[in-house]
């Protein structure tokens, strides 16, 4: 069962992310050393495979380094669940099929270690401590076509090669 | 229905007549511009796929600026990706390091980027070219491949925030106060996925610079863009740069244009801003607190231009940085670096005790030239001031207009720089 991660401040910035000082490196496996590491740099040490971040609104603000994509993929999160997104985290969320899910009321539905059940087709996510079920917005099917095709890059070739 | 400027390029370059905000849009983009941070992943990923040919090489422009000269080994082999990369594909635009400087102002100086073109860049500061009337935006690397690729790339359409301004700066005041006032106002999200249009006498006013600094900092209140409509200004702008009208196109909003939020500011009302730690939105008055600084940095893509080195210059001109104070000035071109040469701007701030840099975003994301250590206190032109932007986590940044960096640089202090408008040896 994924645990959850609560990072509950607002506005989380790519900065805080994945610091620029790392951007030598675009390989993800070495980017995921140092995820979140100006917000909390024990985070690494915690986090397992599938794991899930909640965050407060506009996670991923600022620059529009994939990298941030990268660096908290390859450290095993699964998803991210913010009442909302900036906007370019957002659409490379997309672009590499990585869950960004908006949720009005994550924040107060969990506690940093709490466990959960994700259910992408019902749209739900279930915090297992408190039974407590949270509704997020549908993956938009544009983004479920992205996925499909196994990323922007795939559809594009497909579409106009 | 009437279209906003940023709706009337987007149905033209994805073939509608008209579009409306939340359509998902398959563009084709006029420009790809690339550094040497975001680009070798997309070519990376291009290559893995075999997908390597490029969408029209006439159409991408290559300026490495984040990290060179290389500060180290690391950095010299991305800049060897993106340098190898465009004489193998003979893209054609390439301002190498001694011929550029930062991506963003390089290529406003160019006459590439026209009016009503689309332009994407692997970089969040792209919104920058906004200023001429085209929809420029950024992506991140996976979009740069596509748009490498292709020339395509997909928008869902933004609504547009309109930003009305009247009235007249005070002496002192300048668009950076304006931009940190207005993102004050909304929220650093407050345009979350809108376009920041401008208008009003004071935009109307307002020289290319200005523009650029007001467009540039669109996305530190999560905009998508932002942009101006085209005047005798930006045509002029543009002729000094070999641009006739008949190579471009002039998009205006609609008098019944639909805008999702109007924001209207009295530019008189204004007074020299500051944004405290750690988000763009932080704004006070400068002078509000008395806080000691140890660093003071002009240059970055939003304030590293030949004006505000002009403003710093006027302020620091038979005077001195204060001791203890590391004043750092990084003009954002070769060419503005020359022009300040010539003015014998560079003669003041070297007499001043600055330390001029070569062009290049320097200290401004903390790769190089300049990067904050523990606890640092920095007063800075640039445009962010998160956590660890421009080095230790645990330093301070304040974002300022060069006129007030250059007033606290000579104080040691946050300073209000109309301490220093009209008196002193700086008046001339």
């Amino acid at each position: 069962m994924p645990k959850v991660h609560v990072f509950g401040r607002d506005h989380i910035n790519t900065d805080e992310i994945i610091p620029a000082r790392h951007l030598t490196t675009d390989v993800e496996s070495e980017l995921a050393k140092y995820a979140m590491e100006d917000y909390d740099k024990d985070f690494v040490k915690r986090v397992q495979p599938g794991d899930i971040i909640v965050a407060g609104a506009d996670f991923g603000c600022g620059s529009s380094r994939e990298h941030a994509v990268w660096a908290i993929r390859g450290a095993g999160v699964a998803a991210v669940l913010a009442p909302n997104f900036a906007r370019i985290f957002y659409r490379n969320a997309i672009n590499n099929g990585f869950l960004a899910l908006e949720c009005a009321d994550i924040v107060s539905a969990f506690q940093d270690g709490d466990e959960a059940d994700l259910d992408l087709k019902a749209g739900v996510i279930t915090n297992k401590r408190t039974g407590q079920v949270v509704t997020f917005v549908p993956v938009p099917q544009f983004a479920l076509d992205v996925q499909k095709s196994g990323g922007w890059l795939e559809y594009m070739k497909e579409t106009f090669n | 229905m009437g279209m906003t400027i940023a709706e009337k390029i987007l149905a033209a370059r994805s073939g509608n007549e008209s579009v409306v905000p939340g359509q998902l849009l398959m563009c084709d983009t006029s420009w790809v511009l690339c550094h040497e941070i975001t680009t070798p992943a997309a070519l990376r990923m291009l290559e893995e796929r075999g997908m390597d040919k490029v969408f029209n090489p006439d159409r991408i422009v290559a300026v490495p600026d984040h990290s060179v000269p290389a500060m180290n080994i690391k950095a010299a082999k991305m800049y060897q990706k993106l340098k190898s990369w465009v004489h193998e594909k003979g893209i054609k635009h390439f301002f190498d390091v001694g011929r550029g400087g930062i991506a963003h102002v390089v290529l406003e100086n160019t006459g590439l980027v026209k009016p009503g073109d689309t332009l994407v860049s692997g970089d969040s500061h792209t919104c920058n070219a906004g200023a001429l009337g085209a929809f420029a935006t950024g992506v991140g690397s996976t979009d740069l491949a596509g748009a490498i690729y292709s020339g395509k790339v997909w928008f869902k359409v933004p609504e547009t925030m309109l930003i009305k301004v009247t009235g007249a700066f005070k002496p002192g005041v300048t668009p950076k106060d304006l931009v940190l006032e207005v993102i004050k106002q909304i929220g650093a999200d407050g345009a979350n996925y809108m376009v920041m249009e401008w208008v009003g006498e004071t935009i109307d006013n307002m020289d290319m610079e200005g523009r650029f600094t007001l467009t540039n900092m669109a996305i530190e209140a999560g905009g998508k863009t932002g942009i101006v409509a085209v005047d005798d200004t930006t045509r002029a702008f543009l002729a000094a740069r070999g641009v006739t009208p008949d190579q471009y196109t002039e998009y205006q909003s609609d008098p019944d244009a639909k805008y999702k939020v109007v924001i209207e500011i009295d530019a008189g009302a204004l007074e020299p801003t500051v944004a405290y730690p750690h988000i763009p939105s932080n704004g006070k008055v400068a002078g509000t607190d008395k806080i000691a600084v140890t660093h003071a940095y002009v240059g970055s893509c939003t304030n590293g231009r030949i004006s505000d080195l002009r403003e710093v210059a006027a302020i620091l001109k038979g005077r001195k940085v204060a001791d203890g104070v590391q004043m750092i000035v990084v003009p954002a071109t070769q060419a503005i670096w020359k022009q300040a040469a010539q003015e014998g701007l560079m003669e003041i701030f070297v007499d001043a005790g600055a330390s001029v840099s070569y062009p290049s975003c320097g200290a401004c994301l903390g790769m190089h030239s300049g990067v904050l250590g523990p606890n640092d206190i920095c007063i800075s032109s640039s445009n962010r001031n998160f956590v660890g932007r421009m080095g230790d986590p645990s330093a301070q940044i304040y974002l300022a207009s060069p006129a007030t960096v250059a007033a606290s640089a000579v104080t040691g202090y946050i300073t209000d720089p109309r301490e220093f408008i009209g008196s002193g040896s700086a008046a001339d």
